[in-house]
């Protein structure tokens, strides 16, 4: 019988099952970062260990400082914070852990950057992580769950988990892009289109041409916010580009192994007649420059749209939530967003922190100005030295922007780089929540170049228009 | 774990759709171990204002639900990070069931490892409940896990579905690391079958 991508990662990896549709599942790759500490507490006071230290991977990210990095621990002034990486550091060496990136290794990053770029992530595994964006690594076609610290505990002491099975959504994006239009406006569309909870207990494919053009960069961009539109995980069919990308990285087979591999992952793809329990098309040909104008990343509309009208809102719960988003983002239904004026920008996050976004914001903001205060965080250090033997930290930097290292910074604000309350901000992150990237903060998300658009004009504005040739 | 089997208790309804883990609780707060007082955490910036003064408009600020055990919501609760956080706070404030329409998928789990009852009711009984409980305020709700029913103030009861083992682990307050460990065996047969198969991953 034909297959899904999901069955085949699904299949392979049950252990034992329960019922009809729960099994437990060999984990092959469980990724920690600081914000693991309850865990790993549950795990100690059980009197356990981690039970696979080699298949365990620990970056720190969510709670490291963006500025005076070269001080090490010394740039940490909250005790809090400081505890954080310390008991990181602490539960790693007292499990076990060899890989582990810390705040002052050269390889340090985000989580789901990090495991990426380092060929951690490949295709065909599962590959679990105490953060609700794991489905980021979906894009090589790997089965990702973001975990909780009870089962984030299990995996640590057993390398298994039970789950129950999800149901499998397609979504095909076919057509070709238009010009500025970038793998977080098709996420963005995607999301707006299904709903924040449109994928609820579903592993999603996303599939057709335009997703198959994305470069690998693109595609971990659609495959982080699958958590936005309520997937279990988002996933992408490896194809040439993913085998391209993973060649020679520090953690993918070499030699007869890669073959062996390689012929493992070219038998992954969806079998041609395999059957969704749902399937959702788009045409990315319609698409144009998205942002979020509400407080939940559904509430996304094009740069050259209004602000929506409660009163058109399909049933009372919806219409609730976003007259709630009007108030908070201080809107009026009818307003254009296009010249809605922001107050800071910022670029960075396992959403949009790799080298392919630094890039197509520094090429909006060469020769120009930000008119409003501006950082950038690179997705991980490597990413940052990478971008400074490109000369893209020179760009930002003459356009006013803050170049920072890296983490995840305002995307949660864990680290303390907060938006002041009642201030806008452009930003490439995920989520729009209420108080998300500080208490009071009122954040639009869109693309890099988007963010870099609105930073040069301190207000939200269609990048095309400021693109060479347009 | 605790097991869940029966709680009547005040229920407080919750009318906004969506309410994420970071309404919950915020993430500037997730670096604090869980230790006496944090309760106080649970949804702190929807609770208290900018003095820190408890909100008269938040439902658990008002004197007749203050002791809820349930909470009536919307549509999508617990959608967002995936921050276990956001179940200990509600449990250390003595929130024990909360009965929605929908979940978020991650924080659905968390509450089932920990002993707490997610209840998905539809739109419109939830609807019902939650004006029910905004009439008659301190009124109480029962939800029973054995019969999977819950009887709301007015006595009408309601069948919600959840999954037998689900249901048998909290009845019981298994905890899943147990259940693993019973199948040790196979755990290792299979790695040593799956590492021969793809060896690059042992």
């Amino acid at each position: 019988m034909p297959q899904t991508l999901f069955e085949k990662i699904w299949n392979r990896h049950v252990i034992v099952k329960r019922g009809e549709n729960e099994a437990l599942l060999h984990v092959d790759r469980n990724f920690v970062h600081e914000g693991s500490f309850h865990a790993f507490k549950a795990l100690a006071l059980d009197g356990r260990k981690v039970r696979k230290p080699r298949q365990t991977f620990a970056t720190a990210d969510h709670y490291v400082p963006t500025r005076n990095r070269e001080q090490g621990l010394a740039a940490v002034t909250d005790p809090e914070m400081l505890h954080m990486l310390d008991l990181f550091e602490k539960n790693a060496k007292a499990n076990g852990i060899e890989n582990y990136f810390g705040l002052e290794h050269p390889q340090q990053g985000i989580v789901h950057v990090v495991g990426p770029e380092l060929g951690i992530t490949q295709p065909g595994l599962i590959i679990t992580c105490g953060d609700s964006h794991t489905s980021t690594h979906g894009a090589f076609g790997a089965y990702a769950v973001g975990i909780g610290a009870s089962q984030l505990k299990q995996i640590l002491a057993t390398q298994c988990l039970w789950q129950k099975k999800p149901k499998t959504l397609r979504v095909t994006v076919d057509g070709t892009a238009p010009a500025g239009v970038t793998a977080k406006d098709i996420v963005l569309a995607i999301i707006a289109k299904i709903g924040t909870a449109g994928g609820t207990g579903h592993a999603i494919e996303f599939a057709g041409e335009a997703i198959r053009a994305l470069t690998m960069e693109g595609r971990l961009t659609v495959c982080n916010m699958a958590i936005e539109a309520g997937a279990r995980s988002g996933m992408i069919a490896p194809d040439e580009k993913t085998y391209a990308y993973l060649a020679g990285r520090e953690f993918t087979p070499r030699g007869l192994m890669w073959d062996k591999a390689l012929l493992f992952w070219q038998s992954l793809p969806t079998d041609a007649g395999a059957r969704f329990d749902r399937e959702v098309t788009l045409d990315a040909a319609t698409l144009a420059p998205m942002i979020t104008w509400g407080t939940s990343p559904e509430e996304a509309i094009s740069i050259n749209a209004a602000v929506p009208d409660p009163a058109m809102a399909s049933d009372a719960d919806r219409r609730s939530h976003m007259e709630q988003a009007l108030r908070y983002m201080d809107l009026a239904p009818g307003t254009p967003v296009d010249g809605l004026k922001i107050h800071r920008a910022f670029i960075g996050t396992c959403t949009n922190g790799r080298i392919e976004d630094l890039r197509a914001a520094a090429a909006v903001l060469k020769g120009r100005k930000s008119v409003v205060p501006a950082w950038v965080s690179p997705g991980s250090s490597t990413i940052k030295r990478q971008a400074e033997a490109e000369g893209l930290d020179k760009i930002f930097i003459a356009a006013g922007f803050d170049w920072r290292a890296s983490g995840c910074s305002s995307c949660a604000a864990m680290n303390g780089d907060s938006v002041p309350a009642g201030e806008r901000c452009a930003s490439t992150s995920n989520r729009n929540f209420e108080g998300r990237q500080g208490k009071g903060a009122r954040t639009h998300l869109m693309s890099p170049a988007m963010v870099a658009a609105a930073a040069v004009t301190g207000k939200l504005t269609d990048v095309r228009k400021l693109m060479q040739g347009a | 774990m605790q097991p869940f089997t029966r709680v009547t208790a005040v229920a407080a309804p919750l009318e906004l759709a969506n309410i994420d883990t970071d309404k919950i609780i915020p993430a500037r707060f997730l670096r604090r171990l869980r230790e006496p007082g944090y309760e106080k955490l649970a949804f702190h910036d929807i609770r208290y204002d900018a003095d820190g003064k408890d909100r008269p408009d938040f439902v658990l600020n008002q004197a007749p639900y203050r002791n809820a055990k349930i909470l009536v919501a919307g549509a999508n609760f617990g959608c967002g990070s995936s921050r276990e956080a956001a179940v200990y706070v509600m449990w250390d404030y003595g929130i024990r069931s909360v009965i929605a329409p929908s979940f978020g998928d991650i924080h659905y789990g968390n509450e089932l490892q920990n002993g707490m009852l997610p209840v998905v009711l539809p739109d419109a009984t939830c609807q019902k409940l939650r004006q029910q409980l905004r009439e008659k305020p301190g009124a109480q709700i029962t939800v029973d896990l054995e019969t999977q029913t819950v009887t709301g103030p007015d006595g009408a009861t309601h069948r919600f579905e959840i999954d037998p083992s689900h249901k048998e682990r909290l009845l019981k307050g298994l905890d899943d690391i147990g259940l693993v460990m019973q199948n040790i065996k196979e755990i290792e047969a299979f790695e040593k079958k799956h590492h021969a198969e793809l060896p690059w991953l042992a």
